[in-house]
Order: C-alpha cells, then sequence, then structure tokens
C-alpha cells in the first residue's frame, strides 16, 4: 500500500519524464472530450459516440492488417475511417428505411464490435499478432502510448478545443433551438456534422486511454457532472472540461500504480474502468452535493418550504 | 430612419422604409404552395398575398397547416411545388427581414441558458460567424427585455419560467432581431393574461412602426380585436382579407366545418403511390 | 479448401449458439418496435458487475448466483436510469450512458480482480466463450462418469448415454422460456408495442407488460452473456428483429422471421468461424449485421433498392400518361383525321431525355401510339381510350379545384398535371358526384370513364 500511494504522488507531481507525456496527452484528451462530450449530449448524439466507438476496433484491426506492424497513426487512421463509415451508416439507415436510429446504434456497435473481434481474433494467431496490443483498445491502456503518440492526441485534443472556442455560438444556437437557427439562415445540417466529426475526433483519440468500450463515458459523464453546479453553458463546458482532464488523469494514474491483481501475469489494470469511475465518482457527488441543483441542496429547499408558514 | 446594426437603442416608433418607397406593399407573396409531409400532401396549393404593414392572423383547426405554413415561408420544410417571394425577394434575401417566434415545443427547456442569453440569440444572424456578442448587443437585449417586461428575469435559467414568460422571451429575441416582418407560430398559446397584455402591446407598437407581423392564432374571440387581415386554412386556403370582410360565419363554417374527404383520399393516394 | 470436420463438440456449440441467437432475436424484436435497443444495449452492460459479485460470493460460475444477481441489476437499469435523469437534468440517452458505462467499468474491474485466480480472460465478458460449450457437460440419461469408467472402453455401456453441455440446457430453457411469453402475452404485447395508452384502458397493465418484457430480456442478456458476451448479446437482440421488420408488416410474421434469421446467423457464422479459425460469437453478431445489410439493400417493399425501383417505375408512368395527355389534346382540339406531333416536341414537352424516349417506346409496345421515332407520332384508337382516363382525372381535378380552393383559373392547371396521375377511379368517381364531370372551369368536355 506504501509503495502504491508513493508511486501514486510521484506519478501526480509530474517528475516522471516519461509518464507525463503521457498523463499530458491522456489529460489534454479528458478536457477536449469532456467540452465536446456537452454538445453532443446536448443534440442527443451522446450514444452515436458509443457507436463510433465500437466500430474504430475493426478499423484498427484493418490498419495492422495493412501496415503489418503496431503503428499508432495508422490505428488513429483505421478507427477514424471505420468511425465514420459507421456514423454514415446510421444516418443512411435513419433517412432511408423505415428502421429507428436507435436501432441502428444497437446493430452497429453490435456486429461492427463483432468484427473486430473476429479480426482481433485472427491477427492473435499469427506469429507477432499479440504484439500488436490490440486488446489494450479494447479496455484501454494509456502506459501504452509513447511521447510520440501523447503529443498527437494532445493536438487533436487542442484542434478539437480551437474549433468549439471559434464555434460557440453557433453550437449554442443550434443546440438550443435549432429551427431558430435554421430561421436566421445558419447551415444547421452542416453545424452538426461539424459537431459528429469533433464528437469522432474526441472519441478516436480517447481509444487509447479508455478504450473501445467505454470510451463513449468521458463524452458523457463529465458534462453531467458539469450541468449540477451551473445553468450557463459556458460555466458549464469549462467544468465539463475540468472533470474530464481530473478523471483521465487520475484514471491513468491509478492503472499505472495499483498493485496487480493477485496472481495475475504482468497484466495489471486496465485504464478505461478506472477513468470512467473517476468520472462517476465526480458525477455522484455533483449530483449529490452541488448547491441549489443537487440532490441535498434541493431537498433542504423542499424542507424550508413546508416549514415556512 | 431604420436603426443602424450597430446602435445601442432600438427605436420602434421609427417607421421601416418598404422596397419600393410607397407605403404598403404586399409583405410575403404565397404562389401555388404545396407541402407534403411523409410523402403525403398537408397543404394544398397556397394562393395567397399577405400585405406589409398589418397584423395578420393565420387561423384554422387542428392539424390544417398553419405552423406548417409558416415553416414553408421560412424554408424550414420543404416545398413540393410552388414558391415564395418576401418583400418581392427570395428567402435568402429576405432573411435579415425576418424574425421567428417558434412554437415552445421545439426547445430543449433544460438547456443551461439565462433569459438574456436567449435573447441574445436574436443578434447572431448580424453578427454573423465567429463574432461575438459585445456590449452594444447585450445594451440592446436588455431594452428588448424592457418592452416585454421582462428586465427581472434576465439571469434566470430559461426552464424556471413559466409559459407566458417564456413566450416573452421568445418575442424579445425576435425583436431584438429588428426585422421588418415578423412570422410567429401561435404566440397567445398558453399564456397568463399579463403575458397576453404584454403580447397585444408590442404587437400595436410594431405596426405602428410600420412592421408586419404573421401569426398563426387559435382563439377565435380574440382574432377581431388584435388582428385587422385573417387568412383562413384548412389544409387549403378557405379566404384571406380584412378581419371584417372575411372573418364571417360562413367563412368560419368552412373553416372549421371539418376537412375535405377528397382532399384526404387524394392524399393517402399519392402518400401510397409514391416509394 | 477443404470442408472442415465437424466434431460433436461443435454441433452442440452450434445448438447452444442457435437457442441463444432465437432467444435474444424473438424478445429483441419489442425492443426494435418499441425504440428501446438501446435500454437491451445498457442492461447487457449494466448486468456485467452483478455477474461479477455473483461469481465472486460463489467462487465459481453458479448460474443461479449469477442470474439472481445480474437480474436484480437489469431490472434496475430502467430505473437507475430514470433516477439519474432527474437527478442530473440529463437527457434520456445520455442519463442511459451514465449508468451502464459506470456500472461495466464497474464490473470490468471487479472481474480483473478475481480473473486471475480463476483463469478467466477479462475479455470473455464482451466476446463469451462460446468455444468452451462443449467440456462443460451434463448427463441427462443413463450411467453418470463414475459407473462409466468400470466399462472398459470399446465394450456397449449396458444403458444409453445422454450428455448435453450445461449452457445447452440453459439455452434452450431461455429459448423455450421467451418463446412462451410471447405466444402467452402476444396480443398484449402487441397492443402495449403500439398504443400504450391504448393498453392500459383496456385493462392490460401496460406497465406489467413492459416489467415482463424487461425482466426477459434481463435474462436473456445474463444467460446469452456466457454464450455470446454482453457486446454482442446487443447484435443478436436488435439486428434479427430489425431485418424482419425490413421483411414484413405483420408482428407474428416478424418474431417468426427474426428467430429464423437468428438461427441462420448462429449456424453460418459458426461454420464461417471454425473455416476461418476466428471467434464464434464475433462472427456470428457479423453474418447478423450482413443479413440487416442485405435486407435494408434489397428487401422487396422497404429495401433500399426496391425504392429506387418503384420510384423509377412511378416516374416512367407519369412520362407515358403525360405524353398520352399531350396527344390527346392535339387529337381533341383536330378534326377526324387522327392528329399527330413531331416526336422530338412530344420529347421536349414531357420530360428530360431518356424517360420520355422510353416512354414513347413503351407506348409503342402497347400499341397505344403510332408513328416512328424521328417522325409523327398519333394515338392509335386503343390510346385514344386511354389518354380521354388521364384527361378525365385531369380535367374532375381542375373541377374540383375550383370549386373548393379560391384559386384562380390560370392556377389549375399545373396542380393537375401533377395530381391527375394519382387520383384513383374511387376518387375520380367522388369528384363527379359532387360537381358532376360534364365539363371543366375552361369550359372543356371531360370524358367519360
Amino acid at each position: 500500500m506504501d509503495t502504491f500511494l508513493t508511486d501514486l504522488a510521484r506519478l501526480l507531481s509530474l517528475q516522471d519524464a516519461n509518464t507525463r507525456t503521457v498523463l499530458l496527452g491522456t489529460g489534454t484528451l479528458g478536457l477536449a472530450a469532456g467540452v465536446v462530450g456537452c454538445f453532443a449530449t446536448l443534440r442527443r448524439r451522446a450514444l452515436l459516440g458509443d457507436a463510433i466507438a465500437h466500430a474504430a476496433l475493426p478499423g484498427i484491426c484493418l490498419a495492422f492488417l495493412v501496415v503489418g506492424s503496431r503503428s499508432f497513426p495508422a490505428f488513429m487512421l483505421g478507427a477514424l475511417i471505420l468511425g465514420a463509415f459507421s456514423a454514415g451508416v446510421i444516418a443512411m439507415v435513419r433517412a432511408y428505411t423505415r428502421v429507428k436510429e436507435d436501432a441502428a446504434i444497437g446493430i452497429v456497435i453490435g456486429s461492427f464490435f463483432g468484427l473486430g473481434v473476429v479480426l482481433s481474433s485472427m491477427i492473435q494467431k499469427r506469429p507477432g499478432g499479440a504484439v500488436a496490443g490490440l486488446d489494450g483498445f479494447i479496455f484501454g491502456k494509456a502506459a501504452s502510448m509513447t511521447s510520440a503518440d501523447a503529443i498527437a492526441t494532445s493536438l487533436v485534443a487542442g484542434a478539437c478545443l480551437l474549433v468549439v472556442a471559434a464555434l460557440y455560438k453557433e453550437f449554442k444556437a443550434l443546440c438550443f433551438d435549432r429551427e431558430f437557427a435554421a430561421s436566421q439562415g445558419w447551415p444547421a445540417v452542416a453545424l452538426d456534422l461539424i459537431i459528429m466529426a469533433l464528437v469522432c475526433a474526441c472519441t478516436v483519440a480517447g481509444l487509447p486511454a479508455v478504450g473501445v468500450v467505454m470510451v463513449v463515458a468521458l463524452l458523457i459523464i463529465p458534462g453531467a457532472a458539469a450541468r449540477c453546479w451551473t445553468d450557463r453553458l459556458g460555466v458549464m463546458l469549462l467544468l465539463a472540461g475540468l472533470f474530464g482532464l481530473g478523471a483521465a488523469v487520475i484514471g491513468a494514474a491509478l492503472s499505472a500504480t495499483l498493485p496487480a491483481p493477485p496472481g495475475s501475469l504482468s497484466r495489471g489494470w486496465p485504464t478505461g474502468p478506472l477513468i470512467v469511475l473517476s468520472a462517476a465518482a465526480a458525477f455522484l457527488f455533483s449530483a449529490v452535493f452541488a448547491p441549489r441543483r443537487g440532490l441535498i441542496a434541493r431537498l433542504l429547499a423542499h424542507r424550508t418550504e413546508i416549514v415556512a408558514p | 430612419m431604420r436603426p443602424s446594426a450597430n446602435s445601442a437603442t432600438l427605436d420602434l416608433r421609427a417607421p421601416a422604409a418598404t422596397a419600393n418607397g410607397s407605403a404598403t406593399g404586399i409583405a410575403i407573396e404565397v404562389h401555388d404552395v404545396t407541402v407534403a409531409y411523409h410523402r403525403k400532401p398537408v397543404l394544398w396549393d397556397i394562393d395567397v398575398s399577405i400585405p406589409a404593414e398589418r397584423l395578420v392572423a393565420i387561423v384554422g383547426p387542428n392539424g390544417a397547416g398553419k405552423s406548417t405554413l409558416l415553416k414553408a415561408i421560412l424554408g424550414l420544410v420543404p416545398m413540393a411545388s410552388g414558391s415564395v417571394a418576401i418583400f418581392g425577394r427570395t428567402l435568402r434575401e429576405a432573411r435579415k427581414f425576418i424574425g421567428y417566434v417558434p412554437q415552445r415545443e421545439s426547445v430543449d427547456w433544460d438547456f443551461p441558458i439565462d433569459a438574456l442569453g436567449v435573447v441574445l440569440m436574436g443578434a447572431y444572424g448580424r453578427l454573423g460567424w465567429f463574432r461575438r456578442p459585445g456590449r452594444a448587443e447585450r445594451a440592446r437585449a436588455m431594452e428588448c427585455l424592457v418592452r416585454v417586461g421582462m428586465t427581472d428575469f434576465a439571469s434566470r435559467q430559461i426552464g424556471q419560467l413559466s409559459g407566458g414568460q417564456q413566450q416573452r422571451i421568445f418575442l424579445a429575441r425576435a425583436l431584438m432581431q429588428d426585422a421588418r416582418l415578423y412570422l410567429m407560430d401561435e404566440p397567445f398559446a398558453g399564456v397568463d393574461a399579463a403575458t397576453e397584455h404584454a403580447i397585444v402591446g408590442v404587437l400595436r407598437e410594431l405596426r405602428a412602426a410600420g412592421r408586419t407581423v404573421v401569426a398563426v392564432h387559435h382563439d377565435l374571440q380574440s382574432v377581431q380585436d388584435f388582428f385587422d387581415h385573417v387568412v383562413l386554412l384548412n389544409t387549403r386556403l378557405i379566404a384571406a382579407g380584412p378581419t371584417r370582410e372575411v372573418f364571417t360565419t360562413a367563412n368560419l363554417q368552412r373553416t372549421y366545418g371539418g376537412r375535405l374527404t377528397v382532399l384526404d383520399e387524394a392524399a393517402e393516394a399519392v402518400k401510397h403511390a409514391t416509394p | 479448401m477443404t470442408a472442415p470436420d465437424l466434431t460433436s463438440g461443435d454441433l452442440w456449440t452450434i445448438a447452444v449458439a442457435v437457442c441463444c441467437s432465437v432467444a435474444c432475436g424473438t424478445i429483441g424484436c419489442f425492443l426494435v418496435l418499441r425504440r428501446l435497443s438501446l435500454l437491451g444495449d445498457a442492461i447487457s452492460h449494466a448486468v456485467l458487475p452483478g455477474i461479477a459479485v455473483a461469481f465472486m460470493l460463489t467462487g465459481s460460475r453458479e448460474p443461479w448466483a449469477m442470474l439472481g444477481g445480474a437480474l436484480a441489476i437489469g431490472l434496475l437499469t430502467a430505473g437507475l436510469a430514470t433516477g439519474v435523469r432527474r437527478l442530473g437534468r440529463l437527457p434520456e440517452d445520455a442519463a442511459l450512458g451514465v449508468v451502464f458505462t459506470s456500472l461495466f467499468a464497474l464490473g470490468v474491474l471487479l472481474i480483473t480482480w478475481v480473473a486471475p485466480s480463476i483463469d478467466l480472460d477479462p475479455g470473455c465478458v464482451l466476446y463469451g466463450l462460446l468455444e468452451f460449450v462443449p467440456l462443460d457437460m451434463v448427463t441427462l440419461i443413463g450411467a453418470d462418469a463414475a459407473d462409466s469408467a468400470r466399462i472398459a472402453p470399446g465394450q456397449f455401456a449396458a444403458t444409453p448415454t445422454l450428455e448435453v453441455p450445461r449452457a445447452l440446457l440453459w439455452q434452450a430453457g431461455l429459448m423455450l422460456g421467451n418463446l412462451t411469453l410471447i405466444t402467452v402475452i402476444f396480443k398484449e404485447l402487441r397492443i402495449a408495442s403500439f398504443d400504450a395508452a391504448l393498453a392500459t384502458t383496456m385493462g392490460l397493465s401496460a406497465a406489467v407488460v413492459h416489467g415482463l418484457m424487461l425482466t426477459s430480456v434481463a435474462a436473456t442478456t445474463v444467460i446469452s452473456f456466457e454464450a455470446v458476451g454482453s457486446i454482442l448479446v446487443v447484435a443478436m437482440l436488435v439486428a434479427p428483429g430489425a431485418t424482419a421488420q425490413l421483411l414484413t408488416d405483420r408482428l407474428g410474421r416478424m418474431v417468426m422471421l427474426s428467430g429464423v434469421l437468428g438461427a441462420s446467423a448462429a449456424i453460418i457464422g459458426y461454420l464461417l468461424a471454425v473455416w476461418l479459425d476466428a471467434s464464434a460469437s464475433g462472427m456470428i453478431s457479423v453474418v447478423a449485421g450482413s443479413q440487416f445489410a442485405v435486407a435494408a439493400v434489397a428487401a422487396p417493399r422497404y429495401g433500399v433498392v426496391g425504392k429506387l425501383i418503384r420510384n423509377a417505375r412511378l416516374s416512367q408512368r407519369i412520362a407515358r400518361e403525360d405524353v398520352l395527355g399531350l396527344l390527346y389534346r392535339v387529337h381533341e382540339s383536330g378534326d377526324s383525321r387522327p392528329a399527330s406531333l413531331p416526336h422530338a416536341q412530344v420529347l421536349r414537352a414531357v420530360a428530360p431525355g431518356f424517360r420520355s424516349r422510353l416512354a414513347c417506346w413503351q407506348l409503342r409496345a402497347a400499341g397505344l401510339i403510332q408513328g416512328m421515332s424521328g417522325d409523327e407520332l398519333s394515338l392509335t384508337p386503343k390510346g385514344v381510350e386511354q389518354a380521354a382516363q388521364v384527361i378525365r382525372a385531369h380535367r374532375l381535378w381542375e373541377t374540383f379545384l375550383s370549386r373548393n380552393l379560391p384559386l384562380p383559373l390560370d392556377h389549375l392547371h399545373e396542380p393537375s398535371e401533377r395530381l391527375e396521375h394519382f387520383l384513383t377511379p374511387e376518387i375520380q368517381a367522388k369528384i363527379a358526384a359532387e360537381v358532376g364531370d360534364r365539363s371543366d372551369p375552361h369550359g372543356k368536355q371531360i370524358p367519360s370513364p
């Protein structure tokens, strides 16, 4: 236990050079995902991010098959292409068939992920397949990111934040009252596509840290936590970014330092679940303790209403 | 004198100049417009001229297509046939002259935004891409809140307001657009007496300032009090003209007396045949 | 490639997969219809901590404990999501996302913790353990293992034995359970799916039906989890039902089709997996997804290709009727000699390019017009009859419009040009009865039916 805490403290104080960049990469990613995720949730597109994430797995496997070895940029590109493709498939099913969007998302999640599992199982059996580290993309393994990977992730995260800053009022108008925005002449469809592209980028960038299955949580939960503290969009975005950053950093740090489960080989703890649970803890805390909107605040207000004459 | 886009004050008493310089003209020319929803026609061959500088009511039973007509004029729903001209221009050119007050149902009321923030959205069109609202816009937004009597609620989250208060905020947002033509979808639906009073006051000021208001209105009792021009609609045009002339028992019977079965059957036939 | 040899182990596994797919696909129909697919997704993720805890408490994958714990959480998922939605003022899908990702994360951590002590790969929670099915056999009939040891190899056993995989008992039971439930409350499910308010007023509590359906989904998820894992349960819950939705309009057929589709996906998927030496559960869900893709494109009524074809056919019919109408008007205005129009003029007037050429060709082939291309075209007597019907529809509509809509005379032609192709004889008769069918507002005669 002692070594765990000292390790953790050391990690979080950013003294270790190579872990510094990994934490930075994970942190900026958490920041961007938290912010972008707010808009995805406001546009009711949160679970579309889940579909994109699950579709990324076959993309990563295909990239490995094409390139022949582990290559972070190739993996990310493969994930992006398949992710965008899956979003397009869902949009087309919604537009051109009688099948509704939720069913389309479910089908994509199940079958694209199934394809990923198939490809991954075939890859594992080849020589050199185990080195691919594909397993790390399922539940997340922040430690497998090199500093070059982390820098690339930070750049993507930064670009997403820039787009949000530039188009802040346009996104705000679109999410609050799409009809009014369209009546003013704003290109609602194009703005929607930009939001989806940002979701795609953050989802894909989040895969190494959080993994395919749970990256959508990094989009949803920080925003949900932030919402409890404020009624203003700007403040909400800021808080969501901070919660995302904190959850990502804490989760990554814990996964690197927690003692491995008894009897395991060198497997260690996957990062994804730790990040998600950190974020969930933040949400629970916010939902219960936030002033005015939190559970306790509302219960107290209710009681004073009854008690007051 | 038209207020400039950047001026801090909004003078509603200043009359608006019209395109051809004359005192009155046609605000909206609807030419043979048919609108389909899910392949089924819901508005049939609407052909009507709406005059400028009037308060115009669009009246009809539920499902008559009144909101659909407004949305078709604004380009929010596609037209199966026909065309619309606004002050003699296409929609694209005329957008900057149009203010829109949509129905309250279309909005996400849990959205983290306060009343002032909603009103500021009215300035977004003028600001264009990337620019943020500044001090001038905030001042104008506060003035619009004064006009609708909602200054005390400026920093309230929008979901905490009552229906009537929300409606007034929407109206303030439209006033922020400083438009020549206002399209309002059921502005009086579900509002309290104070709000109704406030809205009527704003409408009358707008008319005095030479603006045009076209509102979908559901309450037959008040049409004659508030509106000087009326359009009677029931999936097709029944009649349109000055309220005195058109708002007759005979016309109302035709409007509210049930739908034309032939039109309904033809609509079904079109929907059925279209893949 | 030679066909792979299927062992009896393979056959048992296929049986398990089939039962699982049928169970998921049939109850999944109702998730698809009621737009609850994502709730199915959520439940299949949320049950994981329940399974993990039961695991840890009992030290084995003892089914009853797993079933109980996981079922509880599965049923709670919807309630938890509602709670989170109210607590955080979130939209519904976001609340669901918060709940199931958090629970799933918890489950993964728990499983990771116990996994080394029972030699379990944590990834199996996602894609199941189909390959291990034949390893856990249960004796149904006959001598058990201890007795069989006393029988020398090669000798016939004194009594016939029947061993089945434990998983098969569970999956078959699940399948029968789901099918029974669906059959017994079929009409309740049908009403509750389409109109919950109506169902409740008729005394069939929609809430009860909803609860039964959710219980079934949770049980299905937990039991199938071992076979195909949580993420792939989602595919088997949703894909067969959605595919069936594209193939039929009737609920009973939809449920049966989804069962058939699920079973075939299981068989084909497993065989492909053996052939390619890949993950069986992954392959099954890929096949299920492919079935949906094929149906989305090729389904006769609701597939994209079918729609495109029907669209093209409609446009072609409209073009043909336009040609007939055009030639009729010319015929009408002339004397008894058959009037004609140059081919090129007809082409220009009717529709762009290929469409009008094809229309003329089709009309010629049907004996409705005469005249070669590049020449003059005119109506045959049979063509006159057909064209008259088109004109009848056109002029009836003009009359109807002029009586009921305040449209000026010159605004009547265009709408009637569009509507004339859709007015059935019934509608025409109704219009004729209402406004008479002698002449149209322009004074032209309306042809008789």
